[in-house]
């Protein structure tokens, strides 16, 4: 099972919930931070590093040698990344999404792969959970190629299935989020109950609901702004499976790198309701997939 | 013309209620609001839009089931996963198409569309603080840094043409395609942070990329008591790294009081922390040479 933990709003809880379920999931597990722009969840997990990589994006490099300036390359690349004009060609390596084009429709076979880091990937393990995490390069813009990548080293170390995995995804609701949990069977959208949170959560809702995947809700810092997130979910038919309480003492802890299960064992307990409920929530799709079958 | 953007790396620090006071507090100014993909300044502004605009950026693969001869070309050279097929044919996925074009251009049966995306509208609008360019990303779109260099310019000419001399931005979290696109041509970013592993983590990460791009740095600090020590160490940090400080803000309930009431803080009764704000305000003031 591939549990996503997103949010709309950022700084609604995401990482606090990430590596307080991750703690007490209770089953083999791998914790994975996707949110690769302003990664997070190690600074609570404190994993021992096991392996890192650099992860590179593949760009056009021109022999010039065998360039005819026919300008097929640039006719095609939808993104301004490579340039012909009259005998000159010019490469913006920054700008380039490395699909592949320019090299596959080259009739001079001039343009070879050459490569731009896009960050680093790194593993390794926070008492029995697998840990996995991707870091962008400060200076890269793009964000979803780095998240493939790491995605791909997560397939192998969920081992076919037979390990869970929790994802910590970036904030927001566009591509980078829905980059995260496309390959998700539960959406987890963490949101608190004042105006912003409400409408980020839309917002989340809106961008996850195409992706027909359960989702459900934890509300935090739940006793702070208005009620409008409870109505909002009752409407879409969206299941609470976790109220975390606005509390100095929590918020304390969370500021000193603590995981917030070692509060107290009433927070310990809303985890584990709140495990139990995202695999009823997994539970009941399954079922309902074999239904359908 | 001067430019300010505020932005924070981690999300959820503070920076949409700060840039409303800031807002409140400055003169002669266009607000805008960069963090197109969940944008909030208007929850606390409530904009009247005087001007509409459809936001088209981008394009998207279709295949027509039609003229599909099913030679599985497209899905071959997809470097993103997008196409598969399925009982009725090859399919492209919107949410994984990276609109490169390749499947359209070599595709035998020309079977492959390629129209433009309406990937969200951006406005003009008026507010009790002054006029407001921000936009909506539809849910699940890209190409948000495209829409913020919109934003940008449109504030630009705004404020140019209404003879205003500063453009008040609110940011984007993280460090990726809109943060960068938000600091194209500011002259200073704002950071906001709080004193938690997370906040100070993130905070370096987001003053390198401003140090990469050559653009200005402050610091503030909000919820500076939760963790006194992370809180000098931030200090420390700027210090050493020669960012100002402009404020340290406590962890006050009046923050959400405000947002709950749609109103920003220093329109609320004086307080500590709205005197602070101000303080920070006029420091922001003279870094712009205003």
């Amino acid at each position: 099972m591939i549990v996503s933990v997103a949010s709309g709003k950022g700084g609604t809880g995401k990482t606090t919930v990430s590596a307080s379920l991750t703690t007490i999931w209770g089953r083999p597990i791998v914790a994975v931070d996707l949110d690769v722009e302003e990664p997070n969840l190690h600074l609570f997990l404190h994993p021992a590093m096991e392996g890192n990589e650099t992860a590179y994006i593949k760009i056009p490099v021109v022999d010039e040698s065998k360039c005819t300036y026919c300008g097929a390359c640039s006719d095609l690349c939808q993104f301004k990344a490579i340039s012909v004009v009259n005998q000159l060609v010019m490469t913006f390596p920054e700008m380039c999404h490395g699909c592949g084009g320019c090299m596959a429709i080259c009739p001079e076979k001039a343009i070879s792969e050459g490569r731009r880091e896009l960050g680093e990937i790194s593993w390794g393990s926070a008492g029995s959970a697998g840990f996995l995490m991707g870091r962008l390069r400060v200076g890269e813009a793009m964000s979803p190629p780095l998240m493939r990548q790491v995605k791909a080293r997560l397939n192998a170390m969920a081992a076919g299935g037979s390990r869970d995995v929790i994802i910590d995804a970036p904030p927001g609701v566009s591509c980078p989020a829905v980059n995260a949990v496309i390959d998700s069977d539960v959406i987890i959208l963490v949101t608190e109950p004042t105006p912003f949170g409400l409408y980020d959560f839309q917002l989340a809702w809106e961008a996850f609901c195409p992706l027909g995947k359960p989702m459900g809700a934890v509300v935090n810092r739940a006793g702070v702004g208005n009620d409008q997130i409870y109505h909002f979910c009752q409407d879409k038919g969206l299941p609470i499976l976790a109220q975390i309480p606005f509390d100095r003492a929590i918020a304390e802890a969370y500021a000193r790198g603590r995981i917030i299960t070692e509060v107290s064992s009433d927070i310990e307990r809303i985890f584990i309701d709140l495990k139990e409920g995202i695999r009823h929530l997994a539970e009941r799709r399954s079922s309902k997939e074999a239904a359908h079958a | 013309m001067r430019e300010v953007v505020i932005i924070s790396g981690k999300g959820g620090t503070g920076k949409t209620s700060l840039t409303g006071a800031f807002a409140h507090l400055a003169a002669k100014k266009v607000i805008c609001d960069l963090d197109v993909d969940a944008p909030d300044l208007h929850l606390l502004l409530r904009p009247a839009h005087q001007r509409e605009e459809e936001f088209w950026s981008g394009y998207e693969a279709k295949i027509d089931p039609e003229l599909c001869e099913r030679c599985g070309t497209c899905a071959a050279m997809c470097r993103f996963g997008a196409i598969h097929e399925n009982d009725s044919g090859f399919r492209v996925d919107p949410l994984r198409c990276e609109g490169c074009k390749v499947c359209v251009a070599f595709c035998p049966a020309d079977a492959i569309e390629f129209p433009q995306k309406h990937c969200g509208n951006w406005y003009v609008s008026s507010t009790r603080m002054g006029p407001m360019v921000h936009a909506q990303l539809f849910p699940g779109e890209e190409n948000s840094g495209r829409l913020v260099m919109v934003l940008k310019q449109q504030a630009r000419e705004l404020a140019e043409s209404r003879d205003l001399d500063l453009v008040l931005c609110d940011g984007a979290p993280g460090i990726g395609c809109p943060v960068i696109s938000s600091l194209s041509g500011t002259d200073l970013a704002v950071a906001v942070t709080e004193p938690t592993p997370s906040g100070r983590h993130d905070l370096e990460r987001v003053a390198d990329l401003c140090r990469h791009f050559k653009v200005g740095f402050a610091v503030i600090i909000n919820k500076c008591d939760l963790n006194p020590e992370e809180s000098k160490r931030i200090e420390a940090f700027c210090r050493d790294k020669d960012y100002p400080v402009l404020a340290s803000l406590p962890h006050d309930r009046i923050v959400t009081e405000a947002m709950v009431q749609t109103l920003v803080v220093t329109e609320l009764p004086e307080s500590e922390f709205s005197r602070e704000l101000g303080r920070a305000w006029e420091q922001i003031e003279a870094l712009l040479g205003r």
